[in-house]
C-alpha cells in the first residue's frame, strides 16, 4: 500500500518534471533565438531557414568598432549616467516622500495623498509634449539632464511602497530619539533609514533599471540629438523599416549587451524585488 | 461585503470628503479675516506689502524673504506672464504668414502667435497664483504672530532659529518642497494643460508655429461619443477590447501564474531555486527586447511559420498578427509568457504561508488537487491580494509595451479612425499623439481613461479600506 503510493507519487513528479522542462524550453526559446541571431553570419531579419549558415562575433565587435552610424558604446554610457543619476535621485525623493506621509503630521497631509493617488492614473504620455516644451523653456531640451529630470520628477507619486514600508517600522523607536533630543531630521537618517535596507534597494534597484528600459519618454525628449540617446532608443532605431536588414543581427548583439546587466541584476536582487511589490499591493 | 450595503456609504464617504474640501477653504478665509481684524496698522499692512510687519518689528531676513518673493512674483507676472495670458481667450489671432518686402523685392516670413505657448505659459503662469497664496498666508500669520508676541513682551524668533525648525518641527516642508516642485512643474501643469487641449481643435491641420488653434468647447468629448460615426465606433470599439484585454491578460495570468507557483512548490519538486530562475530570467530581460524578437518570430516569415512549415504542418503561413481573431489571441497567448513568470514570482511566498491542515483537512474530505485549488487556494488567495489583483487590472487597461511592441495595434481597419483591431485605448492615444499630431482627440482620449481608472480604483479603495489602516502597526 505505502509503496504503491510512493511509486504514484514518483510517476507523478516524473511527469512534473516533463512539464516544468517543456515550459522552460519553451520561455527560453525566445532568448535562445535572440543568441542564435546575434551570431548569425549573414544579415536580415528573418531567415527561410532555422540555424544559420554560418556564425561571427563580429556583430558584436562592429558595434564598438563601426560607431559613426549607432553610437552604441556613447550610448551605453549615457544610459549608464541617467540611470545612476536618475536612480540616487529618485531614490532620495521618494524616501523623503515617503517618511513625511508616514510619519510627519501636518495639515495638508491627506490632502497630498489623495492628489497624488489621482495625478498617478492620468496615463503618462498625454502629457510628453507639455513636458517637453516646459524642459525646453527652462533651456534643458535633448540633453541628459532633462532625461534624469523627466525620470525623477514624479517621485513624488511613487512613495506608496516606501511609505508602507516605513509604516511598519515601530513609532516607539523615534519616539525613544525624540525624548533624548533628536530633531525629526535625526531620526530620517539615523533610525529610519538604517532599518529599510529592502527599500532602499528595491527604489534604486527599479530607478535604475527604467532608463533602460523606456523608448518613449527618451525619444521624444531626445528627438533628433543622436549624440544624446539613451540605449533604448538606439536599439529602437536599429530596427527601422531602413534599417532592420543590414543591422538586425547587430540589434540582437546589442542587446543582449543590455539585458545581461539588467538580468544579473534582477536575479541577484530578487528578494527584495518581490518584498517591494508584494508590500505595497498585497494586504497580509 | 454585500455591494447593496456597499454602496451608499462610498457615496457618503465622498460626500464627506468633498464636503471637509470645502470646509478647509472656508476656514482659510475665517482666519485670515481674523488675522485682519486683530491686527494693527502693521500688520495690515503686510496684506499689501508682504513682510512689512515682520520688518517692522525687526526680524529682517524673514521679512526680506517674503518682501523679495513679492516683488519677483509680481515681476513675473508683468514681464512674462501678461504676455501670454493677454492671448489666453483666442490662443493667438496672428497668424504666421508671409510679408512682401518691397525694398528687398522678397517675401519675409513674419512670426505670429504660437496658441501651444500660448495656452502651456498661462497655465505656468496662473499656476503660480497657488504658491503666491500660500505664502502670502504665511507671511499674514507670521506679521500676527510677531504682533502678539511684541504685546505679550516674547523675544521674537531669530531668522537662524527659524530656519532650525525647519528640521524638526516643519520638516515637512523641507522634504517635501523639492518632490513637489518637480511633481508641479513635470506631472501636473502638463497634465492641466493637456486636460485644457482636449477642449482645443489642436490637431494635424492646427499645427503652430505654423497655425493657431482655439477654443472649441465640448466639441472633441461630443465627436467620440456621439458626433462622429467613425470616432465613436472607433472609441467604443477599442474600449470594448481594452477591458475584455484587461480582465483576460489579468487573470489568465494570476491563476496560470499561481499553479505554476504551486507546482514548484509541490513537496518532493527538487532545483526549487532553478526552475524558479529559468522563468524569471524572462522578466528580467528588457521588454523592448524581449517581445520586439517575439513578434518579429511571429510574422509570415518569421521563424514560427518557418519552422511550422517546414515540418510540414500548415502550407502558408498562419497570419498571427494579421488577422484579427488571431492577432488577439496571439497578444493575449504572449502576454502569458511575459506574465506568468512575474504572478510566480509574487505569489510563491504568499502560497507557501496558506496554512498545510486547511489542505490536510481537505484532502482527508477526498478533494483532489483541483478541488482544493478552487476551494483554497484560490480563495484565500484572492482575498490576501486584492490590491495586486487590482494594481495588475489597472496597468493592464494601460499595458502600452506588450500591445505596442507585439502587435502595434495592428491589424489597422477601415472602420477605425487611426486604429487598429488590438490597440487598447493607451496605444491608441499614443499613435494619435506621435503619428498623427492630433492632441486635442488624443487628450479627450487620456480623460477618459483617466475616469475609468480613477473610478475602479476609487470604488475598490473603498471598499478594501486598505487606505484607513494605515495606523495600525504604529
Amino acid at each position: 500500500m505505502k509503496m504503491g503510493m510512493k511509486a504514484r507519487g514518483r510517476t507523478a513528479n516524473t511527469a512534473i518534471y516533463i512539464f516544468l522542462t517543456l515550459l522552460a524550453v519553451i520561455w527560453l526559446l525566445p532568448i535562445a533565438w535572440l543568441v542564435i541571431s546575434s551570431l548569425r553570419l549573414e544579415k536580415g531579419a528573418y531567415t527561410p531557414y532555422v540555424l544559420p549558415k554560418g556564425y561571427t562575433l563580429s556583430n558584436f565587435t562592429r558595434l564598438f568598432t563601426e560607431r559613426d552610424l549607432f553610437d552604441i558604446p556613447r550610448w551605453y554610457v549615457n544610459t549608464l549616467i541617467v540611470a545612476l543619476a536618475s536612480g540616487t535621485i529618485t531614490t532620495l525623493l521618494v524616501l523623503m516622500v515617503a517618511y513625511t506621509y508616514s510619519r510627519l503630521r501636518f495639515k495638508s497631509r491627506k490632502a497630498l495623498m489623495n492628489l497624488s493617488l489621482v495625478l498617478g492614473m492620468f496615463p503618462g504620455f498625454m502629457s510628453m509634449i507639455a513636458i517637453y516644451h516646459i524642459l525646453k523653456a527652462m533651456g534643458f531640451d535633448k540633453s541628459l539632464a532633462s532625461l534624469i529630470i523627466v525620470y525623477s520628477g514624479g517621485a513624488a507619486l511613487v512613495y506608496y511602497v516606501a511609505k508602507g514600508f516605513f509604516d511598519t517600522i515601530p513609532k516607539s523607536l523615534d519616539e525613544a530619539a525624540m525624548i533624548d533630543g533628536a530633531t525629526r531630521n535625526l531620526v530620517f537618517w539615523k533610525i529610519i533609514l538604517p532599518s529599510s535596507r529592502p527599500i532602499v534597494v528595491y527604489t534604486a534597484m527599479t530607478s535604475f533599471i527604467a532608463p533602460w528600459l523606456d523608448f518613449i519618454f527618451a525619444s521624444v525628449i531626445l528627438k533628433d540629438n543622436y549624440q544624446n540617446y539613451t540605449i533604448a532608443v538606439g536599439l529602437f532605431r536599429m530596427i527601422e523599416r531602413e534599417n532592420i536588414y543590414n543591422y538586425y543581427t547587430r540589434f540582437c548583439a546589442a542587446a543582449i549587451l543590455v539585458a545581461v546587466p539588467i538580468m544579473l541584476l534582477f536575479i541577484k536582487m530578487q528578494k527584495y524585488y518581490v518584498s517591494g511589490v508584494t508590500g505595497g499591493a498585497v494586504k497580509g | 461585503m454585500e455591494p447593496a450595503l456597499q454602496a451608499p456609504s462610498v457615496s457618503k464617504r465622498l460626500l464627506r470628503r468633498i464636503r471637509s474640501f470645502w470646509g478647509h477653504f472656508s476656514a482659510q478665509g475665517k482666519e485670515i479675516w481674523t488675522a485682519y481684524k486683530e491686527g494693527d496698522a502693521k500688520t495690515r499692512a503686510s496684506f499689501v506689502v508682504m513682510g512689512f510687519g515682520n520688518l517692522a518689528r525687526g526680524q529682517l531676513l524673514k521679512g526680506l524673504f517674503y518682501l523679495v518673493f513679492e516683488i519677483g512674483f509680481f515681476l513675473f507676472q508683468i514681464l512674462f506672464g501678461a504676455r501670454y495670458l493677454k492671448d489666453l481667450a483666442t490662443l493667438g489671432t496672428n497668424q504666421q504668414g508671409r510679408v512682401w518686402d518691397e525694398a528687398a523685392q522678397i517675401y519675409r516670413r513674419v512670426l505670429g502667435d504660437n496658441s501651444m505657448l500660448i495656452l502651456l505659459f498661462s497655465v505656468v503662469t496662473l499656476a503660480t497664483i497657488v504658491p503666491f497664496v500660500v505664502i502670502w498666508r504665511a507671511n499674514i500669520k507670521s506679521a500676527l504672530l510677531a504682533q502678539k508676541q511684541v504685546e505679550k513682551g516674547v523675544k521674537l524668533n531669530t531668522f537662524w532659529q527659524d530656519c532650525k525648525t525647519l528640521l524638526d518641527g516643519r520638516f515637512h516642508i523641507t522634504l517635501l518642497s523639492l518632490p513637489m516642485l518637480t511633481l508641479t512643474l513635470f506631472t501636473v501643469l502638463p497634465i492641466i494643460f493637456m486636460v485644457l487641449i482636449a477642449f482645443t481643435n489642436f490637431d494635424k491641420t492646427h499645427q503652430p508655429p505654423g497655425n493657431l488653434f482655439t477654443w472649441v468647447g465640448v466639441h472633441n468629448i461630443a465627436d467620440v461619443f456621439w458626433g462622429s460615426a467613425v470616432k465613436s465606433r472607433t472609441f467604443f470599439g477599442i474600449f470594448g477590447w481594452t477591458m475584455v484585454w484587461a480582465v483576460l491578460a489579468t487573470f489568465s495570468n494570476y491563476i496560470l501564474g499561481m499553479i505554476l507557483a504551486l507546482i514548484i512548490n509541490k513537496k518532493g519538486i527538487r532545483l526549487k531555486k532553478m526552475w524558479r530562475t529559468l522563468f524569471v530570467v524572462t522578466i528580467a530581460i528588457p521588454q523592448f527586447v524581449s517581445l520586439m524578437l517575439v513578434s518579429r518570430m511571429l510574422t509570415d516569415t518569421g521563424i514560427v511559420n518557418v519552422i511550422l512549415q517546414k515540418i510540414g504542418l500548415i502550407s502558408s503561413p498562419i497570419p498571427f498578427l494579421t488577422e484579427t481573431g488571431l492577432a488577439r489571441a496571439s497578444v493575449v497567448i504572449v502576454n502569458l509568457w511575459v506574465g506568468i513568470p512575474f504572478t510566480m514570482l509574487m505569489t510563491t511566498g504568499i502560497l507557501m504561508n496558506i496554512p498545510a491542515d486547511l489542505y490536510e483537512s481537505a484532502s482527508i474530505d477526498g478533494a483532489g488537487p483541483v478541488r482544493s485549488f478552487f476551494s483554497i487556494t484560490l480563495p484565500y488567495m484572492l482575498f490576501i491580494t486584492t490590491p495586486y489583483l487590482i494594481t495588475t487590472f489597472v496597468g493592464n487597461i494601460n499595458n502600452f509595451n506588450v500591445i505596442y511592441l507585439i502587435s502595434a495595434g495592428n491589424p489597422l481597419s477601415l472602420d477605425y479612425f487611426q486604429g487598429g483591431k488590438t490597440d487598447l485605448l493607451v496605444t491608441w492615444l499614443y499613435k494619435l499623439t506621435v503619428n498623427e499630431q492630433n492632441y486635442s482627440l488624443a487628450s479627450t482620449i487620456g480623460i477618459f481613461i483617466f475616469l475609468i481608472v480613477a473610478s475602479i480604483s476609487l470604488v475598490v479603495y473603498n471598499l478594501t479600506g486598505s487606505t484607513r489602516k494605515e495606523d495600525q502597526f504604529q
